[in-house]
């Protein structure tokens, strides 16, 4: 029995299980403890940091040479923004870490930290995207008058003729509330100076430990080989841990200036006002489609608040450039035309969080087509199965390759299963009893797995993309593969070891999966973009055939067979004709101790490498949900909620699952709950847990999941990204279904959050 | 700072420590005992990562001070396995995938060991009540709904009728 394709509980879980995991805080014991003292403005400048006269407190006049953080595109009217380290002239958000506070413990650190006064000239904040770009007199950076960081335009040729020839057009703006990625483990690091080596050695909540590396050792100039980056157990990211924190540089200077153990350990506070946010944007849409429904063109406006600075490595440009790149999604559209922005304000900055500005675009995809379906008076499916790519590969408008899929098919299978007809019967016999019911699709795809060449084209000066995988047999005959990916919580090394189960005919206990370690394993970009399974799958499977081969050569002289007629299986080496057989523990010990016979074939023992670079595969999915909104209180149950997904080839379906189940629910504190909310003077009012809302398990229904299986050579492995998908559905999906069921009312609400409190708005709007 | 020296068993091991006023339960557990299993995600009391069980009933560590538990019998994630053997509970959660990243695990483990040993059988409404009280980002709840009922059944604990 093959082991891809089987649900296997994953081999991360005991020690979790039993409090034995090694978070970053589990590791900071004894250190000396930094508290950061953050900035209580949105924006001024600063005329003192007084510090106390006793304890150690660090500001920007100890950290000079210290070069800032600076991110940066070649492309897209970029500019450039340096970030501090710790800032010594000017403030731009609130919860921008100003000065650390060293103490030999976290409390006593903490106090310290109360006891340094920053004396702060404030300044007017500007806080929201369309302020900023109408409020240009005093802009948040001298360098970027307009307030814009980042800005692309694209336009075929015959838009705005396809537009005004269009039957009918339909317009709408939609609003994406900011929202924060959530890691129940906030950030953290612990950095420590080895005397004996010089070098340091951090060990961080991280996602990509070797860019990391290479951000921190810039800004100190450190040769890189000074300092190891490991990322333990991470408590979940999200994307939220892809970024270059000024705290990190913080950590490993003291280290290396101090000569010492040092630790921060974010609390969630600042974890909600300091660490990154996501999702602030506005659209304006417009499309045209013919007398049949058909999309003729469409025309979209993005402006995305990226907060004071950009984050490294991926830039500001992440959400609006890939909002540009991949609004249509999976329909045909021939004439296209976008522009985005990019917006700087005086806001905590914004970062990648699962599915980008996937969930933003879908939304305003899928309200687009509901409001166009009942302004033609069909079913919202009938409008999208009109629109759809069907035949594959499909070139988009932007020159994205589509690569074979199940759009119509997975809205098909959604339809049937919710029983559309009987679905609106009930409806129909609801109202008359005063109860709103709604049904809501969202149809969408999600570029996943790609490398250099998807990155490349972005303009990116750092360009994230391939992974490598070093991989070997060891004299006593387990599996060791060294990845460059960095998981933190998706079961990665759990599926990696089924791939390599199955190519050396071994059980995945014989397999050890090696990650997140600089000083262990090759450079590689780390785990983010749905890309894991993809790319550094794909990297093992390639090592996995490479190794086979040079395992099947050593047993097909020890055998007198060759190659090609030896199977790896059960932990053995075995001639396909005859029984002729040898133990693998006992051809890895003779491939090393007794190498002088094999070295012809496989040089010196059993170690190969293998890389994986792919341009990138598009997963699909359907999401259907059924809500029930409370008219008096704006309160939506979500009574049903259903996803048909397609990610291709699938390793694992209990952790394919588990990954879409966890994002529909943050996906669904998305399209509900979920928002960080700014006054109009910078200051975060959801700065707790009492304020800023993740859903509990009374919030979460149960999901229903169906797959599909579209193999496309897109995918070395034929599998297809899944760890961002489930997230991105959910408000399309649910803020349809609440428009469906409040349709007698001529509500349509295109914001997110769709809170109790905008759907009553809403209500008394048509009301009145 | 006043220090307190206070004596307390976890796990069934008996420690004493000293712990100034304002150190917290969970900080104490952390630092004094090295127990890291109990692990800290909001510090205000939300999200349950810090589930303990004082003297047989939940607690949020974060909200209590070390002082308070002064002769208490505590017990933490790290007492729950006998030896090798995993508790049922922990099975559950290990086959039904009932974790990812496993921050919030230890404290979803006590609070349904804690609602496991109640004499009441378990009902799919009681178990969500109590289980709302702690915050998972990862799972989205099913799969930890899942290991809980798979864990009640074993234990002869479920009852599918809500009213029993």
């Amino acid at each position: 029995m093959k082991w891809v394709g089987r649900r296997l509980p994953r081999s991360e879980d005991p020690p979790l299980l039993r409090g034995e995991g090694a978070f970053t805080a589990d590791l900071a014991l004894g250190a000396r403890m930094v508290a950061f003292v953050r900035s209580p403005l949105a924006r001024g400048r600063i005329l003192e940091i007084e510090k106390p006269e006793t304890g150690i407190v660090i500001t920007a006049e100890d950290l000079e040479g210290v070069k800032p953080i600076t991110p940066r595109l070649t492309k897209f009217n970029y500019v450039a923004i340096e970030q501090p380290i710790l800032p010594a002239t000017f403030v731009h958000y609130v919860g921008q870490a100003v000065a650390a506070a060293i103490a030999d413990d976290l409390a006593a650190a903490e106090d310290l930290a109360d006891r340094v006064f920053i004396d702060i000239e404030p300044e007017d904040a500007v806080i929201d995207a369309r302020q900023a770009l109408q409020d240009t007199q005093r802009p948040v950076h001298p360098e970027a008058p307009g307030n814009v960081l980042v800005e692309a335009a694209v336009r075929t040729s015959a838009v705005d003729a396809s537009m005004d020839k269009a039957a009918r057009t339909v317009s709408l703006s939609v609003r994406s509330h900011r929202q924060s990625a959530f890691p129940l483990e906030a950030r953290g690091g612990v950095a420590a100076f080895d005397r004996a080596s010089g070098r340091v050695t951090l060990h961080a909540s991280v996602q990509m430990p070797h860019m990391l590396r290479t951000g921190i050792a810039d800004c100190l100039g450190m040769p890189e080989a000074d300092l190891r980056v490991v990322a333990p157990d991470v408590g979940g990211g999200f994307g939220q841990k892809m970024s270059l924190f000024p705290e990190y540089v913080v950590l490993v200077w003291l280290a290396r200036t101090h000569r010492g153990r040092f630790a921060w350990i974010e609390d969630r506070r600042e974890n909600l006002i300091a660490s990154t946010h996501s999702r602030d944007q506005y659209h304006e849409l417009k499309a045209g489609f013919d007398a049949a429904g058909r999309l003729q063109a469409l025309e979209v406006d993005i402006v995305a608040n990226v907060g004071a600075f950009s984050c490294y490595p991926v830039t500001c440009g992440v959400e609006p450039l890939m909002a540009l790149a991949e609004y249509p999604g999976p329909y045909r559209i021939e004439h296209y035309a976008a522009r985005a922005r990019g917006v700087t304000t005086n806001t905590c900055p914004i970062a990648p969080y699962r599915g980008v500005s996937r969930p933003a675009i879908t939304f305003g995809m899928e309200r687009l087509l509901d409001r166009a379906a009942r302004a033609i008076g069909i079913e919202p499916i009938e409008l999208r199965r009109r629109n759809l790519v069907t035949s594959f590969p499909y070139r988009t408008a932007m020159g994205l390759e589509l690569d074979r899929a199940s759009y119509v098919e997975a809205m098909d299978q959604a339809a049937a299963l919710i029983d559309l007809p009987a679905f609106r019967e009930r409806q129909r016999q609801a109202r008359t009893e005063g109860r709103h019911l709604g049904l809501g699709f969202a149809v969408f795809n999600e570029r996943s797995g790609y490398g250099t060449p998807a990155f490349a084209a972005r303009g990116m000066e750092i360009t994230p993309g391939y992974e490598r995988v070093e991989m070997a047999m060891t004299p006593s005959g387990e599996i060791e593969a060294r990845i460059g990916a960095s998981p933190h919580g998706q079961g990665l090394k759990t599926a990696l070891a089924q791939i390599i189960a199955d190519e050396l005919g071994v059980s995945t206990e014989r397999v050890r999966i090696i990650a997140g370690d600089t000083d262990r394993t090759p450079y590689g970009w780390g785990t983010f973009a749905s890309r894991s399974v993809v790319i550094s799958g794909g990297a093992t499977k390639k090592a996995s055939e490479k190794l086979s081969l040079a395992i099947r050569s050593v047993a097909a002289r020890l055998l007198q067979t060759p190659a090609e007629e030896i199977d790896l299986e059960d932990g053995a080496a075995r001639a396909r004709s005859g029984e002729a057989s040898l133990p693998l523990a006992q051809l890895a010990r003779l491939a090393y101790h007794q190498n002088h016979q094999f070295s012809d074939l496989i040089g010196h023992g059993l170690s190969v490498q293998a890389d994986y670079d792919p341009a990138g595969t598009f997963s699909n999915a359907c999401h259907a949900a059924i809500v029930e909104v409370d008219t008096a209180t704006g309160g939506v149950t979500i009574e049903r909620y259903l996803v048909v997904e397609d990610a291709g080839r699938l390793i694992n379906p209990l952790i394919v699952d588990g990954q879409i189940r966890g994002g529909v629910a943050q996906g669904i504190a998305n399209a509900l709950f979920e928002e960080i909310v700014y006054d109009e003077d910078g200051n975060i009012l959801t700065s707790s847990l009492a304020d800023y809302l993740p859903p509990t398990m009374s919030e979460i229904p149960e999901i229903e999941i169906h797959h599909l299986q579209s193999l496309s050579d897109a995918s070395y492995l034929e599998a297809k990204g899944v760890g961002e998908g489930g997230a991105i559905g959910p408000p399309a999906a649910i803020v349809n279904a609440i428009c469906d069921a409040l349709a007698d009312f001529g509500v349509e609400i295109d914001e997110i959050p769709a809170t109790p409190e905008r759907i009553r708005r809403s209500l008394e709007a048509r009301a009145a | 700072m006043t220090a307190h020296d206070i004596h307390f068993t976890v796990n069934g091991i008996a420690y004493d420590i000293e712990a100034e006023s304002r150190l917290s339960l969970a900080d104490a557990l952390r630092e004094k005992c090295g127990l890291t299993g109990t692990h800290l995600g909001c510090e205000h009391g939300v999200c349950g990562a810090c589930t303990v069980l004082l003297d047989g009933a939940p607690v949020r560590a974060c909200l209590m001070f070390a002082v308070q538990a002064a002769d208490a019998e505590i017990r933490t994630v790290e007492g729950l396995a006998d030896g090798h053997e995993l508790a049922p509970i922990q099975r559950a959660f290990w086959e039904h995938h009932g974790l990812q990243c496993g921050f919030c695990t230890p404290g979803f483990l006590m609070l349904a060991t804690w609602l496991l040993e109640q004499d009441e059988p378990l009902t799919e409404t009681r178990m969500r009540e109590v289980l709302s009280s702690n915050l998972c980002r990862c799972t989205g709840y099913q799969n930890i709904k899942n290991a809980v009922r798979a864990a009640a059944v074993e234990l002869g604990k479920w009852s599918e009728s809500e009213t029993a």
